[in-house]
């Protein structure tokens, strides 16, 4: 797949997006006709009960996963027909993933978890920097045992955003953490956001975050049921939940 | 289904879904099992045949030569207190001819009593009959002889008795429990076809070498309670005057010493091999149950919760780890029972039994899935301990995050240009399990020490073919005289056709004294300058014989505690009980038999007599062979003849073959311990980490560099095991050097680097093709589903 960051328009173009799952005789349609524009350097978060599509359209726009039928673009080149290859690539060097549970290499300090991205990657920032970043200059050589929930999920944060990906996805990514501690991650996703310029989906079914993103879509059925532009973003330190 | 309880539900499934882990240590325990039964099966099997055919044809339990004892004697061994029977008899080397076979056959012909059956050491007739008394040339033979040369009766042989030439005619064909192992003189291996023993009629030998009323060899049979020692001491009493040589007992007979080399052999092999396999099952199991466990945490907090009691849930993975066994238990049943035959009937090859059935007793495979139980649960029992020890609440709970430290006190952030993160996260994990690390490495070291115990045998008998025959024993031929002679002999032995040179010997049997430890021996007395024949040191450098003292091979020195400078005392027996100390003057390295040599000129001066020599070593032109097979066959002086060239390619033939068989064994069996112990170490090593490699994989690394962490961790290890397995292996191979010493024949201990390289080359053969089956699974890893749960 080649890229071509000169390409203007948005970064996603996602139309009639239908993902079924088959299990056994059973057939589940996770995505059905989804249509979806994400602009370069967005904040947009996916609301939705569990089972609405959210995770499954994040899968597939994050090269994990490949649609059933309709066409998902990256800066205008289809994603849909990419093989394996093609895939791994993407991923490596334009998305940075945050998951719920954080997914840090137990046998690697902080440090090393942001470098294990950055070596491979083509112009990161230092893992230091990455660090600085989430706040956790002074952790950095602690290993992921001795982190709390909140620090590992910000060293996470650091490794996604190292390699200054274009796309920043994150899956619930406060979901295992208490509401303060949510708050200083949903900070550090929002200031990763402002100073990389990625554009960033983050996936949540709590509905309190919605206020930080510029639009929010909402997920019913495999459908986006609504997208709602947010007028006035607030700061992740006023939200509560 | 219907019939078993919930838990025996999981039990199946666990146990489908594990298939390919579960056959792994199947296979494993089915080696333990099979080497163990084929072990202990055959040496029952030696055993009993053994001790049934002994009983059945009353084997003399003593033995003893003279030159000439009037048969008298025989009521008066008979009236030894303890003796149960006597037979007296007469025994004389023989060469044979036979037709169409050029080199001479050198036999023993023995005389059976003219009416009835012996008393000790009776006839197995396997066909035909005894020779009618009053028919000087009927004979039987024994059947190794007799099928070697498709003999059967009716046919007939020459041999040359005592100077003259007749014709023989087989009657019968016997088997004797005397040569149940049958091996000519000077020979190390039997040569059917060179070797026959000849049963005669007592009154027919007696005509053909004069010795009526007179008798050379007496055995004789005990009663349960006798003192062997002190009958023994008897009979030499009572047999000194005649020439008579000290008695020995069953354990110097050379067939049933034969016999028991092989048993200790078994015994060694029964104590070695099945434990390495039994041992490699229970961390087999161990590993596996572990993390079966670990992964079932919450399932088993859920059981205690709602009331399983902690005995119910260790039964449960008890019976995991049980049906696991039988399935080992009943592969390795079946492959021990028919490689137990195949070893019967090999065996049925080299020793002439009536029977030879491989016994299939229950109690062998009771013996067998015990053991295996036992190995299993003993492995099982840690997982277990932990699966009861876990409250059910803390089983709900995922486990805390596992802690890993830096190597190196840190220092191995500092290793960066050397390795990349992904070969840090495959160190820092073996670290993090050092046990596990370690008895992995173990068990792929172990297959590589296996191979090399099995194939160093190579190594060792190419260097002990080199040793008796190109450095040590490089005569062709050995030329024995029926009585000794004068030195112009060797004058006549060179002028014999096709003898290109010739060397005397002189052989004399003694005994040696020191302190109370004694032994029978020949002392072979040769030339200084001696060059066909020669005796090495222990570097194995030829030894020009001092003119005094006596040269021991170093297990005789051992035997009786000598070293050089001792004195020992030397008594030939030659009737002139004259007894001399005579000082060891060094120690000489031999691979066969124990070996006593000075030089001839010290050893006719301990005789007290003229010089004489027993016979000749010589040299023969290729070319004219048959010219001299053919005069040794008209010489009546000579009263047998070996053949070392001959000896020697039997040897390699039947060494080669034995070791061909072993090693397709030794093969299968590393691979079977490498496979297991590999496959299940990578499999393990998966399912601990696949969260972890599918994370890699969603940041965009690729299939081959996230199967690096794998391959990196099972590859150190496997690297680690070689030199561990080298080491392992040559403190093996030693045991077995040692375990196969014995008074008749000893290997050398030789490891070459091709040894080393190819049992390394097996293992890391078959490390990598497990490897790569598991590798195929990294590339089949679920992305979405590992990210969604937690470990």
């Amino acid at each position: 797949m080649k890229q071509d960051t000169d390409t203007p328009g948005p970064m996603f173009e996602v139309s009639g997006l239908t993902k079924i799952y088959r299990t056994g005789e059973v057939e589940v349609r996770a995505l059905n006709g989804v249509d979806l524009k994400l602009e370069a350097g967005e904040m947009a978060v996916l609301l939705g009960p569990s089972g609405s599509g959210k995770s499954t359209l994040l899968n597939i726009i994050g090269g994990l996963d490949r649609p059933t039928a309709g066409s998902v673009k990256f800066r205008g080149q289809e994603l849909a027909d990419a093989n394996d290859r093609e895939l791994t690539a993407y991923r490596r060097n334009h998305v940075g993933f945050v998951f719920q549970f954080y997914n840090l290499i137990p046998s690697l300090t902080a440090w090393e978890n942001v470098a294990l991205i950055t070596e491979v990657s083509a112009n990161p920032m230092t893992p230091d920097d990455a660090l600085a970043l989430v706040g956790l200059e002074s952790r950095m050589h602690h290993f992921p045992a001795q982190l709390s929930g909140g620090e590992q999920q910000r060293v996470a944060i650091a490794r996604a955003i190292a390699k200054r990906p274009e796309v920043l996805l994150c899956d619930e990514p406060t979901g295992a953490l208490d509401s303060a501690t949510g708050i200083i991650v949903l900070e550090a996703l929002a200031r990763a956001n402002e100073e990389t310029g990625a554009t960033t989906a983050i996936i949540t079914h709590n509905a309190g975050i919605r206020k930080i993103a510029h639009r929010v879509f909402s997920f019913l059925d495999g459908r986006i049921a609504a997208c709602d532009i947010n007028p006035v973003r607030v700061k992740p330190s006023e939200v509560s939940w | 289904m219907n019939a078993l309880s919930m838990l025996d539900r999981k039990l199946v499934r666990d146990l489908v879904r594990l298939w390919a882990q579960s056959l792994a240590v199947a296979l494993v325990m089915a080696c333990g099992v099979m080497t163990l039964i084929l072990a202990l099966g055959a040496t029952r099997a030696l055993e009993d045949t053994r001790a049934a055919f002994y009983d059945r044809t009353r084997f003399g339990h003593v033995f003893a030569t003279a030159i000439r004892a009037p048969e008298s004697l025989g009521t008066k061994i008979a009236a030894i207190d303890g003796v149960a029977a006597v037979a007296t008899r007469i025994v004389h080397p023989v060469i044979i001819d036979i037709d169409g076979m050029a080199e001479p056959a050198t036999g023993q012909l023995i005389s059976i009593p003219d009416h009835g059956e012996a008393a000790v050491n009776r006839l197995y007739l396997r066909s035909g009959r005894l020779p009618e008394p009053g028919r000087p040339d009927e004979v039987t033979v024994i059947e190794a002889f007799a099928e070697a040369h498709g003999f059967r009766s009716g046919d007939s042989f020459a041999a040359l008795i005592n100077g003259r030439k007749r014709q023989l005619r087989i009657t019968g064909v016997t088997l004797s429990p005397e040569h149940v192992y049958a091996i000519g003189p000077g020979d190390i291996v039997p040569d059917q076809k060179r070797y026959g023993v000849v049963h005669m009629r007592r009154t027919t030998l007696d005509g053909a070498y004069d010795m009526q009323s007179a008798f050379n060899s007496v055995s004789l049979t005990l009663s349960r309670h006798a003192n062997k020692k002190q009958v023994m001491a008897r009979l030499d009493a009572i047999l000194k005057p005649y020439g008579g040589v000290a008695a020995h007992d069953r354990s110097d007979h050379p067939s049933d010493a034969f016999l028991d080399a092989e048993l200790v052999q078994l015994k060694a092999m029964a104590q070695v091999i099945p434990p390495i396999f039994l041992f490699i099952s229970a961390f087999l199991v161990n590993m596996i149950l572990s993390r079966l466990i670990a992964l079932e945490r919450e399932q088993i907090g859920l059981l205690k919760a709602v009331g399983y009691s902690n005995s119910g849930i260790a039964w449960h993975y008890a019976k995991l780890t049980l049906v696991i066994s039988v399935a080992g238990v009943i592969i390795g049943a079946v492959a021990g029972t028919r490689l137990g035959h195949g070893m019967a009937s090999l065996y049925s090859e080299f020793f002439s039994f009536p029977f030879l059935v491989f016994s299939q007793r229950p109690d062998l495979y009771v013996i067998a899935t015990l053991v295996t139980f036992a190995a299993a649960l003993a492995g099982a029992a840690n997982a277990i301990r932990g699966a009861v020890r876990l409250p059910p609440a803390v089983a709900m709970r995922p486990p805390a995050p596992t802690r890993y430290r830096s190597l190196f006190g840190g220092a191995d952030s500092g290793f960066r240009p050397l390795f990349s993160h992904l070969t840090v996260m495959a160190l820092r994990h073996l670290v993090r399990w050092p046990v596990r690390t370690a008895l992995t490495t173990l068990g792929t070291a172990l297959p590589v020490a296996l191979l090399i115990t099995s194939l160093f045998a190579f190594d060792s008998i190419d260097s002990m073919i080199d040793t008796v025959w190109f450095r040590a024993d490089r005569q062709d031929a050995t030329l024995t005289f029926a009585a000794s002679q004068s030195e112009d002999a060797i004058r006549s032995v060179a002028h014999l056709p096709g003898v290109i040179a010739a060397e005397p010997f002189r052989a004399e049997a003694a005994t040696l004294r020191h302190g109370h430890l004694s032994r029978q021996v020949q002392i072979i007395g040769t030339d200084p300058h001696t060059d066909i024949s020669r005796v090495l040191d222990r570097d194995f450098r030829p030894v020009r014989l001092p003119p005094n003292g006596l040269l021991l091979s170093e297990r005789l020195a051992s035997h009786l505690d000598l070293r050089p400078g001792d004195a020992v005392e030397v008594e030939l027996r030659n009737g002139q009980e004259r007894r001399v100390l005579v000082p060891l003057v060094g120690v000489t390295n031999s691979y066969i038999g124990l070996n006593a040599n000075m030089s001839r000129g010290a050893l006719d001066r301990l005789s007290g007599q003229a010089a004489r020599i027993s016979g000749a070593r010589v040299i023969i032109d290729d070319n004219r062979t048959e010219d001299l097979y053919d005069a040794v066959k008209q010489t009546p002086a000579i009263a047998s003849v070996a053949l070392q060239g001959v000896s020697r390619e039997k040897f390699r033939a039947m060494i080669e073959e034995n070791i061909g068989i072993s090693v397709t064994v030794y093969v299968s069996l590393a691979i079977i311990i490498t496979v297991g112990v590999i496959y299940n170490s990578a499999r393990i090593q998966l399912s601990e980490r696949a969260r972890e490699l599918a994370s890699l994989r969603v940041f965009g690394f690729t299939n081959g560099e996230v199967s690096r962490v794998l391959l990196t961790e099972l590859g150190v290890m496997v690297v680690l095991a070689q030199p561990l397995g080298w080491l392992i292996g040559r403190g093996f191979s030693e045991l077995v050097a040692t375990g196969f010493e014995s008074d008749l024949f000893r290997i050398p201990l030789v490891i070459t680097p091709p040894t080393y390289a190819l049992s390394s080359l097996v293992v890391l053969g078959a490390a990598l093709v497990s490897a790569l089956i598991v590798r195929r699974r990294i590339d089949r890893l679920d992305l979405i589903r590992v990210l969604k749960t937690r470990d």
